[in-house]
Order: C-alpha cells, then structure tokens, then sequence
C-alpha cells in the first residue's frame, strides 16, 4: 500500500535571525506525529548548523540540507 | 529482599551557552540525574546575529553556543521565545538596571520563573531548577544577598540549585532530599575563573565560550544609547522586535528628531535592510554603488532630501557633484531625487546615534 498523500509540513523561517528558526521548528515539532517529514526554509546561515544541532539533541533526523544561494531548505524527519 | 529502585530525578538547566551553566548541569548529572536545558530568547541575545546578518563569506556561521553546550552534556535543549513577555523586565525592572540598560536581576528571575512555567506547562515534569550562578561572579545579579531574592521572586524557593556555590548557601530541597549529594557540589565564589577553568579540564570541557561581559547586548552601552533614543524619538518607553533586531545592525543617524536613517554598512546588512522594504520607506543611490537606507520616523519632504544627501554620502558617488537617490514608499511608489552627497565635515558628529 503506498503511503498516504499527505500534504507537505512546511515551517517557513525565511528572513528570520538564528535562533528563530530554531524555535519556529521545535514549536512544529511539537505538533507533529513520529515519522512525519517536514521541510524548513531559511535564510540565516547559521539555521545550517543549529537546525541539525537541535535535532541531533533531540533525536530528530536531518534527512537533507540544500543551500542555493541565501535560500536554505532542511528536510526532517519526526522521532519518537 | 530486593530494594524497590529510586525513580530518577529530574532537573532542568537554564544553559546560557557559557562555562558556568554547562558544568553546574554536568556536576548535577554525575550524580545521576536526568537533566534537560531551556534556553531564552529574548530579542536582545547576542547569539550569532550580527554575524549572520554581516557578510562574511569566507566564515563558517559562529555556532549556537547553548545547542554546543546542549550537545557536549547529551541533553535536550528546549530553545524559547519569551520576547514579547521579556518587555516588561526591560521597561519596568523592579531592581533597576545595571551598569546600561540590562535588568539582569529581574531577568534572573522572570528565566527562573518561566522555566519553571515550562515545566508545567508542557508536563515535563521537574523536580528542581540548576543555574550556574556562581557568588559574586557579577556585581548585579550575583551577590549573596540577591540568590535568596531570585529563588524566592521567582517562585522556584528551595528547589532552586546552583551546583558551583552550593557550599555558600543554605540546603536546598535536592540536597536535603538526598537526590544530589551536596559534599559533590561546590563553593565557588568572586569574580575567578580559575575554578571553572580546573572543572572543565576535569571533565574534558575545551573550547567553551568565553563570554565577554553579558549575555545581551542590553549591557552594551552602544546598544542601549540606542534603545533610549528610541525611547525619547517615539515619546514612550516601548519596543517592538523588529525595533530592537534593527538596532543590532547599520549606521543610524537622527538628523532631525523626527526620524532617523538606518544605513546598511555591507551587503549582508543591505540585504537585512531590504527585508524591510515594506514596513519603511527607504533609499538608494541609483547610479553609484552603496548602502540601502530606511527611514525610521515622519520625515517631511525637506528632511527625505536630506536624508538622500546623507545617503549619497556613504555611496560610492560620494565625490560627485550631483546624484540621483531613489526614495521608495513603503507602498511602492518611487521617485528620483538629485542631489549632492553631503560632505564629512556637514554630518554633525551628535547626529550618530548611540555614540
Ligand atoms: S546580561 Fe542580559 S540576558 Fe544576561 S542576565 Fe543580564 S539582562 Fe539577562
């Protein structure tokens, strides 16, 4: 059975100051079940680093990091 | 028979990202007790911003000290934006200021009190707080006779710890409790490093951060020159967030009481700036590379020309006789002004800001 079409979870934290994103994603986070993939926009470099370190604390997967430019996307996966 | 095992006790650490935090949370769970850290945001931090606002191309990002911190002790850090609350300890401390604009006692207090907040709030359930709050570390905040006012204040009382001057002050509930052994805490005191520096080579702690003076930029004097006068220009002792991120970044120059400009000093603050496009009405020369500039205020139409010439001034068309500066409103319509650059000697040294 394929997985259901869920839509996309998206925290857009483009423009914002590092540790915005941060708490942006955590309060997501918060609301999403185990497993679910969520995507994070971002503009403040320093998201590249605290994202990830954030999730490694907190036993979150970072699946993918992109950087095209001043554009930063973060692809995660939810934890138990 | 066999003993029925201890449930384990759980703390949460206030992690600043500095030495002191990170170890009073390391002594507390050498004694085995489950510790997790909180972590405030209160719009002032001094957290990587400017840094990530500056170009610096060639940098890796400065790092998170209170998710490195969080990393080196294995624990959970819950990172809060307490911004909007945090107003009221900046307009209206109980205890004063200290040496600038920075309540630090009362901010001790409201982060006591708010992560005790949390702690029920999202049923994480705590048995006691730990700082790393060390005897008269700081003039201020850190002074014998403020540690009762912070426990008491903040409604934390005696399950309040401070790991590095236990010794100092009386049994707290943990201690008494027999869930951390107080001969394993500590009695540091004074304005020395050096018993932080032998418990970090103890543990293995290297490349901490150093911090130099606060953890805010409200014990900056620059900083809170520029808070006061935009306290003084709006006539009321208020803020918003975007007010106090854009008093981190650029040059701001009141010419005039009724505005001021804030003016980009590179491309990494330009393009901040321009984030912003929609909220002020800003300018740039056209012909000439240089900064973007907003205007903060209400500026009639003789201060805009004004504010192009002091513009111009820090473009690159600065020796030119004339230029043309694009004023854009915050609904878009633009218009070109001609102007000359103002000259050094015409830009009043009072007009800077926070100097
Ligand atoms: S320096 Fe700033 S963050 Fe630190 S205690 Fe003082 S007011 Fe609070």
């Amino acid at each position: 059975m394929s997985a259901p079409n869920l839509p996309l979870k998206i925290v857009d934290a483009r423009g914002l100051l590092c540790p915005l994103p941060v708490i942006r994603t955590q309060e997501r986070i918060k609301q999403l079940a185990p497993g679910t993939i969520l995507k994070v926009l971002a503009t403040d470099p320093g998201s590249l680093e605290d994202i990830p370190a954030w999730c490694r604390v907190h036993g979150h997967t970072v699946l993918e990091t992109k950087r095209e430019h001043h554009d930063i996307q973060l692809v995660i996966r939810v934890s138990d | 028979m066999r003993s029925i095992p201890r449930p384990q006790r759980r703390a949460v650490a206030l992690i600043s990202g500095g030495l002191d935090s990170l170890l009073a949370a390391r002594v507390v769970q050498e004694q085995g007790i489950h510790v997790e850290g909180v972590n405030f945001f209160t719009g002032f931090c001094v957290e990587g911003h400017t840094h990530a606002i500056r170009d610096r191309k060639h940098e890796k990002p400065k790092r998170n000290n209170a998710l490195w911190v969080a990393e080196q002790l294995g624990i959970k850090l819950h990172v809060i934006d307490i911004s909007e609350d945090y107003k009221d300890v900046v307009l209206h401390p109980r205890h004063g200021y200290g040496q600038n604009l920075n309540p630090c006692l009362d901010c001790k207090i409201f982060m006591v009190g708010k992560t005790l907040e949390l702690g029920l709030i999202d049923d994480l359930d705590f048995d006691f707080v730990l700082t790393g709050e060390v005897i008269g570390q700081r003039p201020k905040s850190q002074r014998r006779e403020t540690m009762p006012i912070i426990a008491r204040e903040s409604g934390a009382n005696d399950r309040l710890l401070r790991p590095l001057c236990a010794l100092n002050l009386p049994p707290t509930l943990p201690e008494r409790e027999g869930w951390v052994n107080r001969d394993q805490l500590f009695g540091f005191h004074g304005r020395s490093r050096k018993p932080q520096m032998e418990l970090a080579e103890k543990f293995g702690f290297s490349d901490y951060a150093q911090p130099a003076g606060g953890c805010c930029f409200l014990t900056d004097e620059t900083y809170s020159n520029k808070l006061r006068d935009l306290w003084q220009a709006q006539d009321s002792r208020d803020y918003q967030l975007d007010d106090i991120m854009l008093l981190k970044i650029g040059r701001h120059i009141r010419p005039r009481p009724r505005f001021k400009l804030i003016i980009g000093r590179e491309e990494g603050e330009n393009r901040f700036l321009a984030g912003y496009r929609k909220q002020f009405t800003h300018l740039a020369v056209t012909n000439y590379p240089g900064p973007l500039a907003l205007i903060d205020g209400n500026p009639t139409t003789t201060d805009i020309e004004l504010a192009a010439r002091i513009v111009a001034r820090y473009s690159q068309g600065r020796a030119a006789d004339k230029l043309l500066v694009t004023v854009t409103s915050v609904t878009g319509v633009t218009r070109d002004i001609e102007v000359t650059p103002m000259a050094p000697n015409e830009l009043e040294p009072s007009w800077h800001v926070g100097s």
